[in-house]
This record gives structure tokens, sequence and C-alpha cells, in this order.
């Protein structure tokens, strides 16, 4: 009952958001790809929250489309809100956000693959892999089609083991009611990989046509046109606002007293949850002082009255749903259309895994996204279009693109993982970035174009331009150490509109920029450049020049550590006979096996005297290797 | 590891009887059966035995001294290597030539501290235990043992750590400001972290200012005894150390040269410098003795000004006064079981606020409030004597210093209007620099915060 179903170069498992952008990034580059998935009418489905971006994520969402990816540009055109949060802050935790239209943006996705050149979208699901020798040659569906690859992306998102908890009903499910996806989990496990189970939940959706919006506070998108992709050039205008509302102490009583019906407190969930996303039942039980706490009401599209309850995440019995739903403010006569639940999923331990993606088990076998131990549409991208650069690289028989913690969140995000490991599903903070002045919003073509181009995800044309604006910057910037500006009436007439203090002797340019005040408006006003700048330009220059004292600094300590990011250990060097490690961390390394001293350094539970230890090891391994007599004649010519 | 085998003399030069010369490394017992004669060779002892016999220098075949030989094989020894300890007799001489015997048959002269760099590479201890161990080895007072063990205990630790936890509460609040943006957490503002910012800054400053304490108590207060010929400064030194160390004689001059010993006063280390007496002269030798008492009330951290009360006061005591002005100075006037010819009254006047103690070194009399006198002095102000947290690596000092700094830079930035998460910047910062100093790691410490503190989710 099996049959060959054709070879390619890549197979994608999964159309979720990490499947999407890991099989759009390997056509694209040319390698011959399959996708599958369970069910096409689910290609970038949104199964909870209907938004993208937001700090860090945001900025990945960048990076992404800075390497080529498709995120940005797809909710740039299906989005029915957008805001630029944190304006009050430094340019590094600005980030965007956007209330997405989930329909459209699933149909748009699927198109944009249908119409990709290389790519072969298909509905099927895989239950096992071939393996031959240790490495991957391709993947068997349910239907019997065997597909032959040379690597193979899975990324399986919630659906592995998956099982639906509501209240005190369980069952075995994919997310939405999908269907769950099991024995490819089980073949995994037998393959060898160590798994762990993990939990997530989302709140109920309720009819919009029900709510009384004049007891809830308006949200809207900002005036300004924003966008996520920095190709994008068309805007959308019209917005949809958001509501805010908040729980009582009704709510909080109605749930404290049907607490021994919630799954999570009854013991019958064996998944970790994420402390970040806690149920409303959380929320009570460990903040109990909180008087109230926020609901969001978030639309789910354009052409739907579902609307998202963002707040009330919960895996209480439906009827309780129910009675605290009408609980808040503006929701007394609401009807739920959907109720919320918890699903508890498997997931695979990410330390096996190289900062590739790849697994050190089976070799062109690469994972993404959620199954890798995350949560998040953008953090399952983000690694989505690492595997899938990696997995192409890999078919075309070239190096691997690996990012690192100063170059972008994306880096931050997989190190993290392959380094660390996650005990619970993991979300990426601001705060997990060391670098964050150097992780911008603004600046991720910066970080990232140049590799993107490399590795043929980038147009000429776009690659063109990119340089040219890159050529811009430098000339403003530079021309403003050089302009000297001498104070007079109308110049500190331009500082006192500006409210900072008048000026008393000649400044050069870029040291008025550095006020607080002043912006590189102002500056433009007193001297004005050759040709006036396009906004992102201007932008750049002023938070080259604003911030330039706290970038070097971040700087420097990037440089400091690029020492022990560029002394290599081999990856097959044995812990275990180094006595001066610890033994705790001699087995914390072993089973990691960092590639580089820096990346031993974060893994957790090795302590800075063990990389002393390390250093010295390699160091008298190295003396070593250059005493033994050179073997090779010197060239000559 | 392997590392080649060293050796050193383990037990301070001169003292006591008895002097060891260790050995450490996979050597170590090879190059010590070159040179022992016992009834068994040392490969053959058991580990952790004595061993008695006699050492040969092979080269002339000739017997050098009668030893107790420790064998101690590794790892159960302080580096984990295979050990070995020479007990020979005391006396420079004997345990020197020992050592030089050991180290022409194959042996490196350890240097200083590593023994214990091996032990911690070796994984026996971690760096903040080696660190005190260091200080342990150079501590030569009582008092400066307890902080070395303070240390290793983490004493400091604890009162870091503390200061980290406050720092940890701020960054947190400023992170779900950014990563939770519209939370209904109130804004961290500048106002409040400058003010959390001073407070840190005071802490730690508190703690560097201890650092000068703990400096101390590791290497000595260096404390400089000047007065004239024969008022009885050589006789003070050796009242304070208990045991006739400086000569004394009634001739005035004795000192020439300057002598110097440790002893600790009522928990203060001091390193004691018996100097010439000062006074004008033509005498070309004491000139040169005059010439380095004045530089050394320079370099000295305390002066002991002794003056005579059987004599009225000269133009020299006048000048030593002078000479002391603006240092940490006690006036000791002595003799006072002889007839009373001082002005007392004019020299306290003299002194101002320097300390005037009365004593009869002769008859023992007034050394108690002497030693009260220099107790107070050092422990004076907001020092804590009680809980000796004292700061005293110089690697501690030196993160403090810098996580002062950060702390500075913060509240310059907040001073000028920088964004929030621009100032926190530094402030974490600081943090990391504090964890640095105790060893502890970065890790999910600031996310677990986050979420302990704020109740945050979808
Ligand atoms: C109930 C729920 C609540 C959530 N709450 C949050 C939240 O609060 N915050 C947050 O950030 N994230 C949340 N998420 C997570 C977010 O949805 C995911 O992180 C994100 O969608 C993961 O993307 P992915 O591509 O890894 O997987 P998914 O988007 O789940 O995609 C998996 C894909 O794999 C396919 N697939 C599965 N098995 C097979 C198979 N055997 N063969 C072929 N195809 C297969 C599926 O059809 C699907 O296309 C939640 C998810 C769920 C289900
Ligand atoms: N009566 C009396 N004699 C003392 C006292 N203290 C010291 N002397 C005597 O004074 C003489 C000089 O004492 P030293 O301690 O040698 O004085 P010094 O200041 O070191 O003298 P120089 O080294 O020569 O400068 C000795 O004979 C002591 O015994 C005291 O309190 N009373
Ligand atoms: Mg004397």
């Amino acid at each position: 009952m099996s049959y060959h179903g054709g070879e390619f170069d890549v197979i994608v498992v999964g159309a979720g958001h990490a499947g999407v952008e890991a099989g759009l990034a390997s056509a694209r580059m040319g390698a011959d790809t399959l996708m599958l998935t369970l069910n096409l009418d689910a290609v970038a489905f949104m199964p909870c929250n209907p938004s993208v971006g937001g700090p860090a994520k945001g900025i990945v969402v960048r990076e992404i489309d800075a390497l080529g990816g498709e995120m940005a540009r797809n909710i740039d055109k299906t989005h029915i809100q957008m805001r630029m949060l944190n304006t009050g802050k430094g340019p590094a935790v600005r980030a965007l956000r956007a209330q997405a239209d989930k329909f459209t943006y699933q149909q748009e996705m699927k198109e944009t693959i249908e119409d990709t050149e290389n790519l072969i979208l298909r509905q099927g699901m895989v239950e096992d892999l071939i393996v031959e020798n240790g490495a991957v040659r391709g993947v068997i569906t349910q239907t019997g089609a065997k597909y032959y690859a040379e690597t193979v992306v899975i990324t399986t998102g919630t659906y592995l083991r998956g099982k639906v908890i509501l209240g005190e009903l369980s069952y075995e499910s994919g997310p939405n009611n999908m269907q769950p996806s099991v024995n490819l989990s089980y073949r995994l496990q037998e393959m060898g990989f160590e798994m762990e189970r993990f939990k997530t939940g989302t709140p109920p959706r309720v009819n919009g046509n029900s709510i009384d919006y004049s007891k809830t506070e308006k949200q809207p998108g900002d005036d300004v046109a924003r966008a996520f992709s920095f190709e994008t050039t068309e805007y959308i205008t019209d917005q949809l606002p958001c509501w805010l509302t908040y729980t009582n102490e009704e709510t909080h009583s109605l749930i404290n007293d049907n607490l021994q019906r919630s799954p999570m407190y009854s013991g019958m969930v064996e998944g970790t949850g994420p402390r970040y996303c806690p149920s409303i039942e959380d929320k009570i039980v460990r903040f109990h002082d909180k008087p109230r706490h926020q609901i969001f009401l978030e639309p789910e599209g354009r052409s739907t009255k579902e609307v998202y309850v963002q707040g009330l995440s919960t895996s209480l019995p439906e009827d309780v749903q129910h009675r605290i739903l009408k609980s808040v403010p503006g929701l007394e006569n609401v009807r739920m259309m959907r109720p919320g639940y918890a699903i508890e999923y498997d997931a695979i331990v990410p330390t096996q895994l190289w900062p590739s993606l790849e697994t050190k088990k089976i070799s062109g076998l690469f994972t993404a996204g959620q199954i890798n131990g995350t949560s998040g549409y953008e953090e399952a991208a983000g690694q989505g279009i690492m595997a899938g650069i990696n997995a192409a690289l890999a078919a075309q028989n070239r190096d691997p693109l690996i990012l690192d913690r100063s170059e972008a969140y994306i880096g931050v995000l997989i190190d993290d993982l392959v380094t660390k490991g996650t005990n619970e599903p993991y979300r990426l903070l601001t705060s997990r970035a060391e670098y964050r002045l150097l992780l911008r919003h603004d600046n991720a073509d910066f970080r990232l174009l140049e590799k993107g181009y490399q590795a043929g995800l980038i147009s000429n044309d776009r690659y063109e331009r990119f340089k040219n604006k890159e050529k811009e910057i430098d000339a403003e910037v530079q021309r403003l150490r050089k302009a000297v500006i001498k104070p007079d009436e109308t110049v500190n007439q331009v500082m006192a509109d500006a409210g900072t203090a008048q000026m008393k002797e000649a400044l050069a340019a870029d040291v008025i920029l550095k006020r607080p005040e002043i912006s590189y408006e102002h500056i433009a006003q007193l001297t004005p450049p050759p040709k006036t700048l396009a906004p992102e330009v201007a932008e750049q220059v002023e938070i080259t020049v604003k911030y330039e004292g706290y970038i070097a600094k971040q700087m420097e300590q990037v440089d400091k550590l690029k020492n022990m990011e560029n002394k290599k250990i081999p990856e097959n060097l044995d812990y275990m006979q180094i006595n001066g490690i610890a033994y705790e961390a001699r087995q914390k390394l072993s089973e990691v096996r960092p590639l580089s001293v820096a990346q031993a350094s974060r893994v957790s539970g090795v302590n800075p005297s063990d990389i002393s230890v390390l250093l010295v090891y390699l160091e008298q391994g190295n003396l070593q290797r250059t005493s033994e007599p050179e073997t090779e004649t010197p060239a000559s010519n | 590891m392997d590392f080649d085998t060293i050796a050193a003399i383990s037990t301070p030069m001169g003292e006591g009887a008895i002097g060891i010369v260790r050995l450490s490394g996979g050597d170590s017992l090879p190059i010590a059966d070159k040179l022992y004669k016992g009834k068994h060779p040392l490969a053959q002892a058991s580990t952790h035995t004595i061993n008695y016999g006699h050492l040969i220098d092979p080269d002339v075949n000739e017997t050098v001294e009668e030893v107790m030989v420790s064998v101690l094989r590794g790892p159960k020894t302080y580096t984990k290597e295979d050990m070995v300890e020479i007990n020979c007799h005391g006396g420079i001489t004997s345990v020197n030539r020992v050592l030089q015997l050991v180290l022409n048959n194959g042996a490196r002269l350890a240097e200083p501290g590593e023994f214990t760099k091996r032990a911690f590479l070796n994984g026996r201890i971690d760096l903040s235990q080696a660190e005190g161990v260091m200080d342990l080895i150079q501590a030569k007072t009582e008092r400066a043992m307890n902080v070395a063990m303070n240390q290793v205990e983490g004493k400091l630790a604890e009162r870091i750590q503390r200061l980290r936890q406050e720092l940890l509460e701020t960054v947190a609040h400023v992170e779900v400001n950014i990563d939770y943006p519209e939370f209904d957490a109130e804004e961290m503002t500048l106002e409040v972290l400058r003010t959390k910012g001073g407070a840190v800054r005071e802490d730690i400053d508190r703690l560097l200012r201890t650092a000068h304490q703990g400096k101390i108590l590791r290497e000595g207060l260096s404390t400089v005894i000047i007065g004239r010929p024969n008022v009885g400064k050589s006789s003070l030194l050796n009242s304070l150390v208990h045991e006739n160390k400086a000569i004394v004689t009634d001739i005035p001059g004795t000192t020439r040269d300057v002598v110097e010993e440790y002893v600790n006063v009522r928990g203060v280390p001091l390193r004691l410098l018996d100097t010439a007496g000062i006074r004008e002269t033509e005498d070309k030798v004491e000139r040169i003795g005059v010439e380095r008492s004045r530089k050394l009330v320079g370099e000295g951290e305390l002066v002991l000004v002794v003056v005579n009360q059987n004599e009225p006061l000269t133009e020299e005591d006048q000048e030593l006064f002078r000479l002391t002005e603006g240092h940490d100075a006690i006036i000791i006037v002595n003799k006072n079981d002889l007839e009373d010819r001082i002005d007392l009254a004019r020299v306290k006047e003299i002194a101002g606020d320097r300390p005037v103690v009365t004593t009869s070194l002769l008859e023992d009399r007034g050394v108690d409030e002497l030693e009260e006198a220099i107790r107070g002095l050092f422990f004076e102000g907001d020092l804590e004597t009680g809980d000796m947290s004292y700061v005293s690596n110089s690697r501690h000092i030196a993160l403090l210093t810098d996580a002062k700094k950060a702390v500075d830079e913060a509240m310059t930035a907040a001073e000028e209007g920088m964004p929030v998460d621009m100032v926190q910047i530094d402030i974490t910062k600081a943090w990391e620099l504090l964890g640095e100093v105790i060893g502890d790691q970065v890790n999910e410490s600031l996310i677990d915060q986050l979420f302990a503190q704020f109740c945050l989710g979808k």
C-alpha cells in the first residue's frame, strides 16, 4: 500500500508559522521543496490570539523580513490595526504589533505559497521518517506515500500527541479540534529523541454583536501608517479598534468556587505551562491580592463577528466559562462561540539540536517551531526561516547560517534553546537579549539583509536599494560630525522651540543632536542636508548619533566576547576526561556539545571556573599540536 | 589534567622548628625517591603515611638531612595530585638546601599560590574559595584570617545578594514596562530609578569603604613609631609585641635601621616600624636615618609619636608634631614614672584632635589605654565591626568599583533625560558585576523575577 511519491531536495512537514517560512525560504533558495500539512485550510493558522508582533517578537518579524521571509509582508497585507509600542522609551525597545485578520492572513499566505516556484504544497500526515545510516532520507505519510529528500524539516507545532483539556473533559486532538499527530511522536521517541510534555491554553471566543462596548475602553490603532516589512509601500488605513475591560471580585469568586473542577488543580494535567501565559485561574491563585485583571477584546477579522477575549485563557469547564464571561463589564449578555481550552503536547528537548537546528542524532533532519519547546507565532517563524535556509544549504552542500546573539533576536532564541534548553514553553522577551541596543527594530536590515542576500533570498534589486540607504546614512553622519553650528539668534530660536538650553559656543551638529530634546529635524533646520533624507534614513542618522556612546559600549562587549565565540571546541571533545571541570558541568557539556567556548559558558550549570579549566585544556591541546613536527612543506612558487 | 611537578617551602621562612618542603605533581614520588634513603622506597609506601629516613645528595652521595616524609597520593590531596611533604629541621639554610635538591632533581619552583591554583584547576575548589584561600595564605594576622574565612563562608555574598535583589526588582519593573507595555503595572519613572540608583550606590560605597579596612586586615596597618632618640620608641615596639624584638639601651641613637614587626592589637593588625630617633644632627649615618624616618611618616597609615615626659618639649618634638599633622597619629607621653617636666597642657593643645596617651613603658603602665586608642582610630565611623564582611580581594574591589561606575553612569543618563530602558542598561550591568563578585550566573533570574513580581498573561 506504499508508493513512491517523488524526490525533492527539502521536505517540510507542517504548514504552521514555522513551516511556511521554512518552505518558502528553501524554495526561494532554489531547492526543490515539498511542504506537507494535515489540513490545507489551516495554513499559517493562528490557534490563539489574532496578533503578530509586540516587544521582541515584533523585532523578530522584521528580522525575518530582512532575511527574505514572509511574515512581515503577509501581516502588512492582512492586519486590522497596527501600533508602535514603547514610543515613550528608547529606540531599542520600540516594536510594532498588529492585530491580524486571521482568516485573510491564512488565505494570503496560502496563495503566496501556491505561487512560489520550486514549492509544492500538499495535504498529508507524515507518520514516519526514512533514515539510513544516521541520515534522514525522506518521510512516509499515512496514505503510504514515500517522499525522498536530502533534508527534512519537522514543524509540527502543538500537534504531537496533542490532548485537549476542558474542565473534566479531555480528548486526543490538535489545536482547535484538528487531528493530532500521534504516530510521528512515537517514531521520534523510538529513534532516541528525548521529548518533554508542555501545555498551553487559549481563552473563549465570543460574538461581537453581543458585547456592550460602551462599558469598555476603546483601544485604537496608530494614526500613522505603519508596516513591518522594509519593502511595504502600500498601507492599510482602515483600522478596527480593540477594547479594554476588567475582571472583578465576582469573576474572581466564581473562579475560586470552581477551582476544584479546573484540570490544573485536579491534577489531570501533566504538561508544563508557560509562566507568561497563565490561565485566569492561575492568575487568581498566584496573585490573589490583585483586585482586577485586564481583559482585551480583539476582533478576529473583518469578515467575522468572533472576538478573542485576551486575558481569560482558561481550561475551566464550559458551564463555568459562560458564567465567568458574563461577570465582566460589557459582557453581561455575551454569547460564547467557542470555549477556551488547554492543550498538552510533546516537544523535543532542544539541546538535542545544533545551532543550525539540525538534530545531532540524525543528520539532515531539522526541527523548528513549537516542536522545539517554544511558543508563539514569531518564535516559530524565526526558527522556521533558519531551519529552511539551513536545510536548503545542507542539501546544496553549503555551510550552515548561524546567527549569533549580537546579530539577531532569532540568534538569541536559537542559542538559548540549543544551549540551555527550556523547562517551559519558551517565549522571547527583550530581557533575554544582552545586546538589546544593537538588536533594534529599525536596524534589522543592517544586521541581516546581507546574510539573506548571500543565502539567495534577497533580490539584487532590493540589495542595491539597501546599499544605497547605507551610503546615505553614512554620508549624513559624517557630514554632521563636521558641520559646525555657531550660536546666533535663529539657532537659539530653534533651541528654545525644542525646549533645550541656549548654545553659548559653536558646536558640531552631532554634539547638538545628542541633546535629549533635539531631533534630527531640528538639526536639518540648523544645517540642511544637500538632499532631504527619507524618513528611515533620518531615523538611522538620529539613532546612530544620539546613542553612539551606548552603542559603542555594547559593541565593545560584543568584541570582548568575540574572542570566546571564536575559540572553537571540537565537536567530539570528551568532556568526561577533563577532571578539572565539575562533574555536573561535564555532563551538561557532553549533552549540549557547544561549538565555541562562549556557547559553553552559557550552558546552565557551567561555572566560570569550569570555563577556565576548559580554556587551559584547549590551550594545552593547542600547544601539543603546535609542538608536533610540521608535516606540510611550505608552499613555494 | 597533567601538570609538571612543583615544589615550595610551605612553612613561613624562619619560623618554627620544623620546615616543610612540599611537592605536587605526577613526579613528586619519583623525585623524592631519588633523594630519599629509608627502610623502603617511598614508591612502596601507602598513601597518607609518614616515613622516617635520610635525604642524600645524589651528586656527591652524602647525607644531607634527617627527615620525615609524608606520602600523599592523589586525588585525596589538596591539589588532587600526588604530593610529598619533606619535614626537616628548621633553619633557613637546611630547608633551603632541601628545596634546592628537589629543584635540581626535576621539580620546578612553585609560584606564589600555585598549589591553590592547581587545587582550583583540578576541580578541588571553586574560584571564590580559591581566592579566599589565596588570601588565607597571605593572611598575616589572626583577624585577617577571619576575614579570609568569612569570605569563604559567604558573609560578603549575603550582603551582595541583598543588594542584587533590590537591583533585580527595579530592573524587572522596567522590563515589565517594556515587554508588556499595555499591562497595568505602574510606569517605572526616571525619578524612581534615580532614587533607587542613589541608594544602591551608597550601599556599594559602604562596601567599598570596608575594602580599605579589608586590605589593612590582610596586609596590616602600617604604623610608624617616631620620636627623638632615647624617648622609648623601641621599648614601645617591644611592649606592643610583648617580646624583646628591638634593642633597647640608654644610649641615644641605638636604633639605626628600621625594625619591622607584625602584631595584632585588639583585632587591628599592625605592621609596626620602629625608626631611628629624629633630631637635627651632623652625624652622617644618623642623618640618613632621620631622612628615612621622615619618609616613613609619609607612608605610614598610623604614626605613633613618642615624647619624653621627663624633659621639656624641644624644638625637635614640635617639628615632629608638625610632620604628622593631618595624619592618623597618637601622641605618647612616655616615662611618666619619672619627674614631670613636660607641659602636658601644651602637648594636648598642639596635638589637637590627635589622642594623647601617657605611659610608663618601663613599668608597663598606660599600654592598655594606648591599645584602646589604636582600636578606636581604626574602627571609628560607620565600620561594622560585628559582621566582618570586608571586601579584601582586589578582584572584588575592582568589580565593585565598576559596579559603582555603572550605577553612576545610569544616574548621569537619568539626569540627562535618557529613556528609562537605556538608563536600565547600566543598572543591569551593575547587577551583573555584583553577580560576578559572588560568582553567580545571570541565568534566568531576571525572567523568574519578572513573572514572580507581576501577574502577566493572556
Ligand atoms: C491552544 C493554543 C494556545 C496558544 N497560546 C499561545 C499564546 O498564548 N501565546 C503564544 O505566543 N503562542 C500560543 N500558542 C502557540 C502558537 O500557536 C504556536 O507557537 C505557533 O503556532 C507554533 O507554530 P508552529 O509552526 O511551530 O506550529 P503550528 O502553527 O501549530 O503548525 C503545525 C503544523 O504542522 C502540521 N502538522 C502537524 N503534524 C503533522 C504531521 N504529522 N504531518 C504533517 N503535518 C503536520 C499542522 O497541520 C500544522 O500546519 C498557542 C497554541 C495553541 C494551540
Ligand atoms: N624611666 C623610664 N625609662 C624608660 C621608659 N621607657 C623607656 N625607658 C628607657 O629609656 C631608654 C631608651 O629606650 P629606647 O626604647 O631604646 O628608646 P628609643 O627611642 O628607641 O631610642 P633610640 O633608638 O636610641 O632612638 C632605655 O634605657 C629604656 O629602658 C619609661 O617609661 N620610663
Ligand atoms: Mg630605639
